[in-house]
């Protein structure tokens, strides 16, 4: 809060003031109402298996998500499907109390052939959103549990030259229900010049693709400077270069989380380094905008979608079903046509000789 | 073959010999070492790995040049190979290097082929060179060699595990080429991260049965660094071609905010080692493995495809002489009984045809016999119509004739009673 705005407020809580009202009390009620009620987010995390997409999340929220982790082999990974693991944690940090749930998708990006490996993650936030409109057009209304998806991590590898095939296909397959954050993970694998090199080809890819992927509201022009320095700053660092750890590394005599390599130390929370402090800062200050996007922007566009569709699951099956069977229809006729015609030529030698 | 069988048995009758003075054929190895350093010595490398993980600049970095690689798309439909042939000369020892690059390795959605394009590519460079030797006139000393020697397989640094590509791959490779495997941009791996990584390969390589090359150790003077170098497997190479100024001096080096990593530090990556191994110790003996061991076990499977066996089956020695000339028999006779075969099935089909025409013909007359009687029938039946419609025409006329007749008589009769009533009448008046 601006210092004008506490001195209005300063201004309007004591009644004798002439003019009082009193509903400049209203953002505090909501503060307080919102404070009792607690605040819930569901975050997704897609990418390829040892792009350290749990030491991020670790890292981010200061815990550990995921205590009994195994790893498969290659061998298991030859032919794995992808599952999907949702944790849910609460934490409370000075009152406030964020009931999380991490959504994370294991087997992405493992098997040989990945052709279909993304269905099981689109079903499920199919699922959530199905979920949460037959709960808001139920009878009983009191306990919607919102477990829809805020926002989803795409983590793209930073050891090619861009976006790859299988990256640009989900994000395409997800961008309309789903806010899309692209964050390239193990940032401490580029120099500084390469990583410029890299956040310019795949911006200049998810154009080039069409792929809609969140974009920061920008800054209200009644806002100070500073946060809006900050934002354009945010905005100009998409997608983020991260580097994940929750190792305690003693640097410079002070204990900072990092990696220690035998040529130096990385250092999470330094921005000079990565733009881990980016990306949190843009997580958890727009937190709130990430869940109304979901709410007014792809939820409504599930709405409006499915009650077009009559409660009828799954229309675009059967139109993709006359399709196919008009192909096939087709492909037969071509083959019966190239048969009679093979014959006709047989006969045609047959009658020369 | 001759040779092998004459040194035994030179071995057995051979009494070993003191010398009383200096004969002077020690000097047969430097001789053997002027005459090949004056042939120049050819060397072909394989690299495997997905797109931009840091083959070409690895490459670079071992060879001390530019090797002028462009970028590729992570696009490509499907997994291509590139090659590029250089010479290079260091002292005075030339090599002409062949590197082999794959492209798009990795990008597909559907990666179930993508090893079969490099299988491919190595089969085709034994093949030509197991044409070459099966000529009749050939040259074998001028022949450029382009055989696979080494092959470098470029593991993503996840510091987890092997991906399923990458096992796949190496196993169906291992018998073909020398596979040595690297982790790729190593500077992402902390040094215990690393350790546990190379135990995890090696154990998920070892429980897979894939067979990666083992420098050798039955060498004395290299046995010992090449024991050592074999328990670092596999190397964790950092490649680069940029300078930066390392306490006045130029070093290779990568530069980050929080340090330098520089490539030959053996502390900070394994390139020095790699370098080693891979040049200046075991060239000449990836050479000769390539072609004693993948080479060979190509060759067999190549002949015993074609029929070819080393015994008949009375277990005597055949040669590949007799054996090429009972093939050649074998093939001319299935081909005079393949065109027998065709002759019959032509005589038979004319036959059948021949056959069908009769019959068509046949039933076409009987057709048209049929249809002559219909229209004989139906012309007769017209007939009677006919007749029976003059009949009733006549008999139409008659009637009428004698109506008319009638008629006449009656309308005379009524105009005389007419007449006589008008008379009557008017005779009242």
């Amino acid at each position: 809060m601006s210092q004008a705005e506490k001195l209005k407020q300063g201004q309007f809580t004591n009644p004798e003031t002439p003019g009082y009202v009193g509903f400049a009390n209203l953002p505090n009620q909501v503060h307080r109402k919102s404070v009792k009620k607690g605040f819930e987010f569901t975050l997704m995390v897609v990418g390829e298996s040892g792009l350290g997409k749990s030491t991020l999340i670790n890292s981010l929220f200061l815990t550990d998500l995921y205590p009994e982790r195994v790893i498969p082999g290659a061998a298991e990974k030859i032919e794995r499907t992808v599952q999907i693991e949702a944790s849910t944690v609460e934490i409370e940090e000075r009152g406030v109390k964020l009931r999380l749930t991490v959504v994370d998708t294991p087997g992405y990006g493992d098997a040989i052939n990945s052709q279909d490996c993304f269905n099981t993650i689109i079903a499920y936030i199919d699922d959530q959103f199905e979920r949460y409109l037959h709960d808001e057009s139920g009878l009983n209304r009191r306990h919607i549990v919102d477990n829809r998806v805020h926002c989803c991590f795409y983590f793209i590898s930073p050891l090619g030259h861009g976006l790859k095939p299988l990256d640009v296909q989900f994000m395409k397959a997800i961008h309309n229900k789903v806010n899309v954050v692209p964050v390239i993970a193990k940032a401490d694998t580029l120099t500084l010049r390469e990583r410029e090199r890299l956040k310019r080809r795949i911006l200049d890819e998810i154009d080039e693709h069409g792929i809609k992927i969140y974009h920061l509201p920008d800054a209200e022009s009644d806002e100070d400077e500073d946060f809006k320095e900050q934002t354009r700053i945010l905005k100009a660092s998409i997608p983020f270069a991260v580097v994940g750890s929750n190792q305690q590394i003693e640097a410079k005599g002070k204990k900072v989380r990092g990696r220690l390599y035998p040529w130096g130390v990385v250092e999470v929370e330094n921005p000079e380094h990565n733009d881990f402090l980016k990306l949190r800062t843009m997580l958890i200050t727009h937190m709130q905008d990430l869940q109304e996007v979901t709410q007014d922007l792809h939820y409504e566009n599930f709405r409006s979608e499915r009650l077009k569709r009559g409660g009828r699951k799954g229309p675009e099956p059967e139109e993709m079903d006359k399709d196919i069977i008009l192909q096939e229809k087709e492909a037969e006729l071509r083959r019966m046509q190239e048969m009679i015609a093979k014959m006709q030529a047989q006969m045609q030698k047959q009658g020369d000789e | 073959m001759a040779s092998p069988d004459v040194v035994r048995q030179m071995d057995k009758n051979a009494r070993p010999l003191a010398l009383s003075g200096h004969v002077g054929f020690d000097s047969l190895p430097d001789q053997l070492v002027n005459k090949s350093t004056s042939q120049g010595f050819c060397f072909n490398i394989l690299c495997i790995g997905e797109t931009g993980i840091g083959k070409s600049t690895l490459m670079d970095t071992l060879f001390n040049t530019n090797f002028e690689n462009f970028e590729s798309s992570h696009f490509e439909p499907k997994v291509k190979l590139r090659a590029q042939t250089y010479d290079l000369q260091e002292s005075n020892v030339r090599l002409k290097l062949t590197v082999v690059n794959t492209v798009g390795f990795g990008d597909q959605m559907n990666k179930q082929e993508s090893y079969q394009h490099i299988v491919d590519y190595i089969d085709t460079q034994f093949e030509s060179y197991l044409q070459e030797e099966l000529k009749i006139k050939r040259s074998l000393h001028n022949y450029h060699d382009s055989r696979i020697h080494a092959c470098l397989y470029f593991i993503a640094p996840s510091g987890h595990s092997l991906k399923s590509l990458d096992l796949v791959t190496m196993k169906k490779l291992d018998s073909k080429v020398n596979i040595i495997p690297v982790i790729a941009k190593a500077d992402t791996i902390s040094k215990s991260e690393l350790h546990k990584f190379k135990i995890k390969i090696m154990s998920e390589l070892v429980s897979n049965g894939v067979q990666i090359y083992q420098f050798p150790i039955d060498d004395e003077t290299v046995a010992k660094i090449n024991t050592a170098m074999n328990g670092h497997l596999p190397f964790a190479v950092v490649g680069s071609t940029e300078e930066v100024n390392i306490g006045n001096k130029m070093v290779k080096a990568r530069q980050y905010p929080w340090g330098v990593v520089q490539v030959e530090n053996e502390n900070h990556c394994d390139f020095v080692k790699l370098r080693e191994m891979l040049i200046c110790v075991n060239m000449e003996d990836l050479r000769e493995q390539t072609h004693t061991r993948h080479y060979e076990l190509y060759r067999r499977c190549k002949l015993e495809e074609m029929g070819f066996k080393d015994t008949d089956p009375e277990c005597k020695p055949v040669s590949l002489q007799q054996t090429y000339e009972a093939k050649r028999q074998e093939f001319l006779g299935e081909l005079q009984r393949r065109e027998e075969e065709m002759r019959q099935t032509f005589v038979q089909r004319v036959k059948e045809k021949e056959a069908e025409l009769k019959d068509a013909e046949r039933e076409l007359q009987g057709k048209f016999e049929q249809l002559k009687r219909l229209h004989a029938d139906e012309k007769s039946k017209l007939e009677e119509k006919r007749r029976s419609l003059e009949e009733e025409m006549s008999a139409f006329s008659k009637r009428r004739a004698a109506t008319e007749l009638l008629q006449a008589q009656a309308f005379n009769a009524s105009t005389n009673n007419k007449k006589d009533k008008d008379r009557k009448n008017s005779g009242f008046m």
